[in-house]
């Protein structure tokens, strides 16, 4: 095939006639003189069975588009949706930065000549350290799940010890992760996960459970603030002191978004900090603004242990000019291979840049105030739906913008309930009913600095309807 | 035999060798003196760090204030925990929005994308275009604005194009099932590793604690296995730069769990008796994993299952055109044969007869997968990266793939023709071996020659406007590697520009030893000065906090 007569926008030389220069000029006629290479029988035969390419850009972008079409966003639905990825409020310089094409096709281009996005890179560490209190912010890894997963498989290396200890009531998504990455029974490298009790009443760490379960076999105590189903924790700073007592790492899931107002990680001395960046300004997009950031004191071990990329400033020959390298690169598997600590590759970059960009915008007042927004507006609503007949809030007051709502006394199930809210254009809290079944028919009700009152009053009204 | 990395592999051809030495001296000059080369100015704009910037009480922007529930619920601190009240805000800047505007396009400025640049060096990873096109798809609200976890009802358009997708990846790779989870290529292939350990379990196996994989497969294929608790051991190459069969038959045994390799290997070199490795895996009754996180120099021209693979993976952010993002968000498309299906992790996306739905299908999410592997991220991956790579590829069709592979593999040879022409740069292995989509090279004698290594050539090269290359090349089994890959996104005088900025940077080695080594001289910033703080816990500063803390405020306006 050396002539296809196929030109295509994408690929310059597919032009026959340049196609047959180049091939002329090192002495070839024919591309299957280099194809050759492929034995014959390993050969595709003809062309591959796809279907018929959309050649035109406008009909290509009819195409997609029409198929997007058929979903219905939560612009068009109110949504109240969480428990791992959150509705909030995008500020538009976060879509103008990661739109920027200089960064967006960019990948692993030197400290020279990509100066820029390291430097973005360092100011996302430097303004994501004061946020959580730590020296040390690492290039962000998939998503809070796998964050915390490579983050107990560290403690375990750090520690020389083969057991973490988690809460009973994390969300059954990312236990499923950190249970993968702690590796099965059945293999020599399992790390045991043993849980520890929680409060029915609220939700929060059984300090005692803990206490009686942290030994010198415990290589980290993982919590949450706020936990899977929004509450936060009061006792944080003594969980962290029980972790240590055991000579085991403390390592805090928390929620970006939050600390404006609330305790940053560091204060409480957890040793690991662990959560999702998409609060910071990165759209949902199905799950596709994840990002798992991970942060630590500034102590050799933790850095050497951390699969991830890190990056130190810098000084150049120009007296007072910064740039920015990679520390202690030896040590990923770019460098070593499967004698790393896990691997490192390709994970978030650009929402680290968001994340960066949205912190800057924010400010401290900012950070302050949206977190407020987020815990008035949230309380606002629980305390509107704890009126409805029949709907209680298992778990009471205490969290931050996600709690479980209970439906048992109304006769109706979540199920029932999300479907008579999807006709009326809301998308429902996530059903609890299956993953908690101590918490009855109860969904995780998700409101955040994007749900205005109206949006809420508009929830309970409808509710009030559905319940009737 | 010469040291690896001197000798001269490949086909060699004198009259082309004339050809593009006279080529590389005519282009190897600037533009306005009728040569290819550029006078070339990187964007520096000496930007401060963010942290340096604003006074205080000035606003970026301002998000939603509580107002409008003021009256109902007390003040936020009264509904938090006393105990968990932050005591003093974060030292975040305080900037107003014209100045981040700037601030941030400023940084994007000193940064050479492939939107702004030919990014050829930095193979293995496929650097290609990305078009624009995409990127409005992805950005449209039916696609930003979704909760993974809204009503299956609500998501049926990204559900098809998944599905699609996969049907597609199916074909390209012969291969039954596929999973979008993945949220990287080292991701899917820690996701085969842990499908190996389960379907090996279940069958009751478990003395498999081995996975083989070689030198030259991606650095991921040894790591990630290692994670899922593997024992991981390496082939070297033979004398010709294949995966050595006879060493790979000898350490196959009741104890491997799986084969995971790339073919084409790093070097470029396609495996042409890959069947003759996966029949020996299968024997010894392990999986046969292929790493095709680039396949862009076969796609479509030969498949994973033909070469009896059992599983392989598609960087759908490589060889699918969707952009790396400075590294993310990324797809690891993984593909199974149908025997490992029902171990990929859930939830499996299946099509059910409907006739009320478009197209007569209605997609299903199924969460009831007994034998699934764990989760290996939150919700069902990064579908943004699926909906981009869709449009490419419906863009193209079967012969625009064809014309991607075929492209790539012209384009490829076209460079190496030049390269091999410049003083200091050898090409390893196989005499009389035509590389398909890639070339490690080598430029150890440029070492030997100058003292000056693939480093110094790196950084010396980016003063001609063109990116830098990847390092990930660990050992330097071919000495001071560099792997180029000059995918189909590049014009022919993209090529004779990146080949003619090449052989500068070499003449200026050989030649201009000084200037050289005092490059970069028109990037963005200049030499670096303190390499120690790289290794160094009391001088390194991952943090603007931890900079002022260990090496005072040199720079700091604000000393408060």
């Amino acid at each position: 095939m050396n002539d296809t007569g196929f030109i295509h926008p994408y690929i310059p030389n597919s032009v026959p006639a340049v196609r047959q220069e180049m091939l002329r000029e090192i002495g070839l006629t024919d591309v299957e003189e280099i194809l050759a290479e492929i034995p014959a029988n390993l050969r595709v035969p003809g062309l591959l069975s796809l279907p018929e390419p959309l050649l035109s850009e406008y009909d290509l972008r009819r195409h997609v588009q029409s198929l997007l079409d058929r979903n219905v966003s939560s612009a068009e639905c109110l949504n109240f949706l969480g428990g791992g990825c959150w509705s909030h409020f995008v500020p538009a310089l976060c879509d103008e930065i990661t739109a920027r094409g200089e960064f967006l096709t960019a990948y692993s281009g030197s400290n020279y000549s990509d100066l820029g996005k390291h430097q973005a890179r360092f100011e996302y560490n430097s303004l994501m350290a004061e946020l959580l209190d730590y020296d040390v912010v690492v290039e962000p890894g998939y998503d809070w799940g796998t964050a915390a997963g490579f983050a107990l498989r560290m403690a375990a290396r750090l520690t020389g010890r083969r057991e973490v200890l988690v809460p009973e009531n994390m969300g059954a998504e990312r236990r499923s992760i950190i249970a993968e990455l702690c590796e099965p029974e059945y293999v020599a490298g399992h790390i045991a996960i043993t849980e520890v009790a929680c409060d029915r009443a609220n939700g929060r760490l059984d300090l005692a459970d803990l206490a009686s379960k942290s030994s010198a076999a415990t290589a980290a105590v993982y919590f949450e603030n706020p936990g899977y189903l929004g509450q936060l924790e009061p006792g944080a700073a003594e969980i962290c002191r029980l972790a240590r007592d055991a000579g085991a790492v403390s390592i805090a899931g928390v929620d970006p978004i939050s600390l404006g107002v609330v305790a940053p990680p560091g204060s409480y001395r957890a040793d690991i900090a662990v959560g999702d960046l998409q609060p910071l300004g990165i759209h949902m997009a199905a799950g596709t603004g994840l990002s798992g950031f991970m942060a630590f004191r500034d102590e050799e071990p933790y850095l050497a242990e951390c699969p991830f990329a890190i990056y130190t400033i810098l000084e150049t020959t120009v007296a007072g000019e910064h740039t920015f390298g990679e520390l202690l690169s030896g040590r990923t598997s770019y460098g070593v291979r499967d004698q790393a600590p896990d691997w490192v590759g390709t994970q978030t970059g650009l929402w680290a840049i968001c994340a960066g960009v949205y912190l800057a915008s924010l400010g401290p007042q900012g950070m302050r105030e949206v977190g407020e927004t987020i815990v008035r507006r949230a309380h606002y609503a629980a305390r509107r739906l704890a009126e409805l007949p029949g709907v209680s809030l298992p778990l009471g007051d205490g969290f931050f913008k996600e709690f479980p709502v209970c439906f048992d006394d109304t006769g109706k199930s979540v199920a029932e309930v999300n479907e008579a809210l999807l006709a009326r254009g809301i998308f429902g809290g996530r059903n609890l009913s299956v993953g908690y079944p101590q918490l009855g028919q109860s969904a995780l009700y998700c409101v955040t600095e994007v749900h205005t009152r109206g949006d809420i009053d508009r929830l309970v009204d409808t509710l009030a309807e559905v319940l009737s | 035999m010469s040291a690896i990395g001197t000798e001269q592999g490949g086909v060699h051809n004198e009259a082309v060798a004339r050809r593009m030495q006279e080529k590389l001296e005519d282009n190897a000059r600037l533009r306005r003196e009728g040569g290819l080369l550029r006078d070339y100015q990187a964007a520096r704009w000496d930007e401060p760090i963010a942290m340096e910037l604003g006074r205080p009480g000035e606003r970026g922007v301002i998000p939603p204030q509580a107002t409008d529930v003021a009256a109902e619920v007390p003040e936020a601190a009264e509904l938090l925990p006393r105990e968990l009240r932050r005591s003093a805000p974060p030292a975040l800047p305080e900037i107003s929005q014209p100045q981040l505007v700037r601030h941030f396009t400023r940084l994007s400025e000193m940064c050479l994308g492939v939107d702004v640049t030919v990014d050829i060096g930095e193979g293995t990873c496929t650097m290609k275009y990305s078009p624009k096109v995409n990127e409005l798809l992805a950005r449209s609200p039916k696609m930003s604005e979704l909760h993974p976890d809204q009503p299956e009802e609500t998501l049926q358009g990204i559900l098809e194009i998944c599905y699609r997708m996969s049907r597609i990846l199916c074909e390209i790779s012969g291969l039954d099932e596929f999973s979008f989870q993945p949220p990287g290529g080292s991701a899917a292939v820690y996701g085969f590793a842990a499908i190996a350990r389960a379907y090996h379990h279940e069958r009751g196996d478990d003395v498999r604690d081995e996975v083989v994989t070689t030198i030259f497969s991606h650095p991921c294929d040894g790591a990630c296995p290692a994670t899922a608790g593997y024992k991981v051991v390496t082939v070297m190459p033979d004398e010709n730069g294949y995966a050595d069969l006879e060493a790979l038959k000898a350490v196959l045994s009741e104890r491997t769990a799986a084969i995971m390799i790339t073919n084409p290997e790093d070097t470029g070199i396609f495996n042409p008796r890959i069947r003759e490795y996966t029949d020996a895996a299968h024997a010894a009754g392990a999986l046969c994993f292929c790493d095709q996180a680039n396949l862009n120099g076969i796609l479509g021209l030969t498949r994973a299952r033909e070469a009896g693979f059992d599983a392989c993976q598609f960087n759908l952010h490589k060889t699918f055109g969707s952009p790396h993002g400075c590294k993310g968000p990324a797809t690891g498309a993984l593909g199974v044969s149908s025997k490992l299906a029902p171990y990929l992790p859930a939830p499996h996306l299946v099509a059910l007869a409907d006739e009320r739905a478009p197209g007569g299908l209605r997609y299903h999410l199924d969460y009831d997968c007994p034998q699934a592997i764990g989760k290996l991220r939150a919700f069902l991956g990064n579908l943004a990266v699926v909906l981009r790579a869709y449009a490419w590829t419906m863009s193209l069709g079967a012969r625009g793939l064809r014309e991607v592979a075929e492209v790539a593999v012209i384009n490829n040879n076209y460079l190496e023709a030049q390269l091999r022409e410049i003083r200091g740069i050898g090409y390893p292995y196989a005499p009389g071996v035509r590389r398909l989509d890639q070339v490690r090279y080598s430029f150890g004698e440029l070492k030997e020659d100058t003292g000056f290594g693939t480093t110094d050539m790196r950084t010396g090269f980016c003063d001609f406007g063109v990116q830098t290359w990847f390092m990930s090349h660990h050992p330097w089994i071919v000495p001071e590697p560099f792997t180029p890959e000059p995918c189909e996104t590049y014009s022919k005088e993209d090529i004779d520009y990146w080949a003619a900025a090449m052989k500068t940077t070499s003449d200026d080695a050989y030649e201009s030893p000084q200037h050289f080594a005092a490059a970069p001289h028109n990037q963005s910033c200049h030499r670096i000065r303190t390499w120690e703080r790289l290794d160094d816990p009391r001088e390194w500063a991952v943090t603007w906090r931890a900079y002022r803390r260990k090496h005072g405020a040199a720079r700091a306006t604000d000393e408060e």
